[in-house]
């Protein structure tokens, strides 16, 4: 793979590849893709590099928004908060940083690294710690695979800035990350410790802003010509379609701050053939007639059946026509100690063995 | 009590006359282009026709797609200047970042950001800067324009900096008007500034609009009171539509599927109303329509109201019948208003899905020997694939598996048999001018919006205080007391301000005193 330059296209599939590979979560990448594409109008390049292109010394951070989707929506960035954090990473570190990486390809953290990388001009890496989406940040390959918690940065858009210069784990980070965030006002940009360029290359899921471009450009095409994109997901994008079908019911609740559901189909073809989605704000598990046939960490992913378009979780309801589509994961989500942060039991499903998606 | 109910959309301008609760006469007449003359002739036909005394008429309620067109047509918008309090947030995307080029060019582009707006918890972002504010007034000055829309962070849950700057603005600028965000839509910065800035171009043409209607009613012999529908399904007085052009958007679908449930006297059903071209589907529950989750674009520009869930198909009465019997399709290219020249029933010779109904005995106009000669074969095969597509939406919409019934109202419900699915269709009397009936008995409502102390009262008293208020204040503006609920409790807590605030919004409706 060469590096190449994002362009306006490119954006918009990305986007909607974001969205398909959020698993039904992740959240909107709208905003985001707003901030990249005024970017790209203003004549910033931001240029995608293979992991190939790293050397082992190089430096990478992940950047990414921090706070309450709400007030994201409400009190935009000023624009250079993760910048910001970036930034005092370098100064703190007295090192420079040569690439960003998306810490989350599914839903709106993988365009944060796009704009930053237009502001400090370093080029972002073609991968991500999670190939997908996840609700919490150890759940990034990168955490299961032992990277170091410090040093870290928190920034908004009055220019404050703080530097988290020792903690214990990741779990304090992520602790003291959020309070700040919260006096912060809610939104603000958070910059992780540096990577090694021959840890990013062994760790990161690779190639994944092409895999989301090209899906989004797969589906946008069969549209265009009035090809079905469910058959183009599968034959161009290594998608497998499990199932095709109308749903039935949709239960939903919410637990200890996760959105979590059941969503019942039946089949368009066999109304006898009927499969159930279980939801914590990503879809985890598929059962088809009572069997589970594909679960977390591989992808389940809700398309609407006639335009390919993914649905989140939170817009499910009775009487769509879906279709459910799987994309095996990544082989680091596979191992014993990934699968103990991302594998079925993790989520609380004791009685599910993960059984790998065949590739 | 007399009523008049007047639906003005694109190709027609429907009137209803009402007595209580009895539809007495109704009209389709064609819109014209000048909208007001229509209006006027529809109120005279159903006028003349019912012989009612025209100073009997209690009230007039119109519902227009007027200012939604404006925008989807780009006509008659005015230069307007956004102005956004938030820096240093906010800066990354300005107003209208994301409207379609033309739109954006038409009301002219001019915005400035500003210092001020609220954090999530009520604490301010920055101070407003009277001298920074004092600059902005200037260049809209220079640049002759008179509408302003004003918009700030955090704005609906803290309207202090909106009003702030709008009282600093105005000293400056004495002419224009002012559009507040916080009067107009809910968090969500974006959306909430597009729809006030829509508001803002849109205040000129309110204006006129609506003394334009007041005119075409006093031509007509009628001095009744005036209300214009809005999206929600309830009124809103002259003096308010003048202020808020911007929220009649989408009341078009609300009054077809509220005068549908009204019409059927069923209060959960699945609505299909079929025009000329396309066909709409929404669903009822308790006799109001389901709202839309998602992001509303009109006219390209992406906006959060509270909208109805609609789901449209291009199929209508008017629409191209193509194929053959084993691989037919029905619309989406439409004849449109040129049925009456263009179907086969008229002479014409454009096969169209009305021509189809009638060769298939479902109804019974036009000339029917015309289409004697069509295939059988075809005939089915085109009814069926008619059933069909309705079929899937309706499944779209229904709410559960739970048999529910489905009311067919508007001019091409002769297009759907007496079953759709395993679900029994209800054509209620008066189909044809179900948005007219529904803008007829739109209701009236009391909102209250308030930020109260906690210290000083519970957080029940508060709400039950707030409640009351708002019953008193939907039946000073004309709803019958027993008819009132609250339809709408909404909370925020302002936490980090003295005295443990929180803000109230309680919006209660009643029914229009005379409507049983």
């Amino acid at each position: 793979m060469a590096s190449r330059k994002l362009d306006e296209q490119q954006l918009d599939d990305l986007a909607v590849g974001a969205a398909i590979l959020g698993t039904g979560g992740g959240g909107n990448p709208y905003i985001g893709k707003l901030r990249v594409r005024e970017l790209l109008r203003q004549g910033k390049d931001i240029e995608i590099i293979p992991l190939e292109a790293l050397g082992d010394d190089d430096l990478v951070v992940s950047v990414g928004g921090i706070g309450a989707p709400v007030v994201g929506i409400e009190k935009l960035e000023r624009g250079d908060e993760c910048f910001q954090a970036l930034k005092a990473i370098e100064q703190e570190t007295g090192k420079t940083i040569s690439a960003l990486i998306p810490a989350e390809i599914g839903g709106s953290n993988s365009m944060e690294p796009l704009i930053t990388a237009a502001q400090a001009g370093i080029p972002v890496v073609d991968g991500d710690g999670m190939g997908r989406a996840f609700p919490e940040i150890q759940m990034m390959t990168f955490f299961i695979y032992g990277h170091s918690p410090q040093p870290a940065a928190i920034a908004d858009e009055k220019g404050n800035v703080v530097v988290f210069r020792k903690v214990q784990d990741m779990y304090w980070l992520e602790r003291f990350a959020r309070t700040i965030a919260v006096d912060m006002g809610a939104a603000a940009g958070f910059a992780d410790p540096p990577m090694r360029g021959d840890f990013i290359k062994r760790y990161a899921i690779p190639e994944t802003l092409t895999q989301a471009t090209n899906l989004g450009r797969c589906v946008r095409l069969a549209n265009e010509e009035n090809r079905n994109p469910l058959d183009a997901i599968q034959t161009e994008a290594g998608g497998q379609l499990q199932f095709r079908g109308k749903i039935t019911d949709v239960r939903r609740e919410l637990k200890g701050g996760f959105a979590v559901g059941r969503v019942k189909l039946e089949s368009l073809e066999n109304p006898n053939d009927l499969a159930e989605i279980d939801i914590q704000n990503e879809n985890l598990i598929l059962r088809c007639n009572g069997t589970v046939t594909v679960s977390v960490p591989d992808l389940i992913i809700v398309l609407n059946v006639d335009s390919g378009e993914p649905i989140t979780t939170e817009v499910l309801r009775y009487g769509m026509r879906v279709a459910v589509m799987a994309f095996p994961c990544h082989r680091l989500l596979r191992t014993e100690a990934a699968l103990k942060v991302v594998g079925p039991k993790a989520f609380g499903y004791a009685d599910v063995n993960y059984q790998p998606l065949a590739n | 009590m007399f009523r008049i109910g007047v639906d003005v959309g694109g190709t027609n301008t429907d009137a209803v006359l009402m007595e209580d609760s009895k539809v007495l006469e109704s009209c389709k007449t064609p819109t014209t282009a000048d909208v007001m003359s229509g209006v006027r002739n529809a109120l005279n036909t159903v006028l003349q026709s019912s012989g009612v005394d025209r100073g009997t008429v209690d009230a007039v309620m119109i519902g227009t797609t007027h200012f939604t067109n404006a925008v989807v047509q780009r006509r008659h918008l005015a230069q307007t200047a956004a102005v956004r309090l938030g820096l240093p947030a906010t800066a990354s995307l300005v107003p209208m970042v994301d409207w379609p080029e033309d739109l954006r060019d038409l009301v002219g582009n001019h915005y400035a950001l500003a210092h001020g707006g609220h954090e999530f918890d009520g604490r301010k972002i920055s101070e407003i800067d009277v001298d920074e504010l004092k600059r902005i007034a200037g260049d809209i000055a220079a640049k002759g324009i008179k509408a302003v829309a004003i918009s700030a962070v955090f704005s609906p849950v803290n309207t202090e900096m909106e009003q702030e700057a709008k009282a600093i603005l105005e000293k400056e600028l004495p002419e224009a008007h002012f559009s507040l965000s916080s009067d107009i839509g809910r968090v969500g910065l974006l959306e909430r500034e597009n729809a006030t800035i829509m508001n803002a171009c849109l205040r000129d043409l309110s204006d006129s609009t609506i003394t334009a209607f007041k005119e075409a009613l006093s031509e007509a012999g009628l001095s009744a009171a005036f209300y214009l529908t809005q999206n929600d399904g309830t009124l809103m007085s002259e003096a308010l539509a003048r202020r808020f052009p911007v929220l009649t958007f989408a009341s078009g679908s609300t009054n077809s599927m509220r005068g549908a449930a009204f019409l059927s006297g069923l209060k959960d059903a699945v609505v299909i109303d079929i025009g000329g071209t396309t066909t709409d589907v929404g669903a009822l529950q308790k006799g109001f329509p389901r709202q839309a989750g998602v992001a509303v674009e009109i006219g390209g520009v992406r906006t959060n109201f509270r909208m109805p869930d609609v789901f449209s198909i291009g199929l209508g009465g008017g629409s191209h019948v193509l194929g053959t019997a084993s691989d037919i399709q029905v619309g989406p290219q439409s004849v449109g208003y040129r049925l009456t020249e263009d179907a086969l029933i008229f002479g014409g010779s454009t096969l169209t899905a009305s021509d189809i109904a009638i060769a298939a005995g479902m109804a019974d106009f036009g000339d029917a020997s015309k289409v004697s000669g069509l295939p059988t074969e075809l005939i089915e095969a085109s009814v069926s694939r008619m059933q069909e597509m309705l079929s899937v939406v309706v499944e779209r919409m229904r709410l559960s598996p739970e048999p529910i019934p489905v009311i067919v109202v508007g001019g091409g419900s002769i297009l759907v048999k007496d079953q759709i699915g395993d679900l029994p269709v209800k054509r209620p009397e008066n189909h044809a001018v179900a948005n007219a009936v529904g803008a007829a008995i739109a209701q009236i409502s009391g909102e209250i919006d308030r930020v109260y102390a906690l210290t000083e009262q519970t957080r029940d008293n508060v709400l039950n205080e707030a409640k009351a208020e708002a019953i008193e204040k939907a039946v000073e503006a004309g709803a019958k007391r027993d008819t009132v609920e609250i339809v709408d409790v909404e909370d925020v807590p302002l936490a980090y301000l003295p005295g443990n605030a929180t803000r109230v919004r309680v919006k209660a409706v009643g029914d229009l005193d005379g409507l049983s």
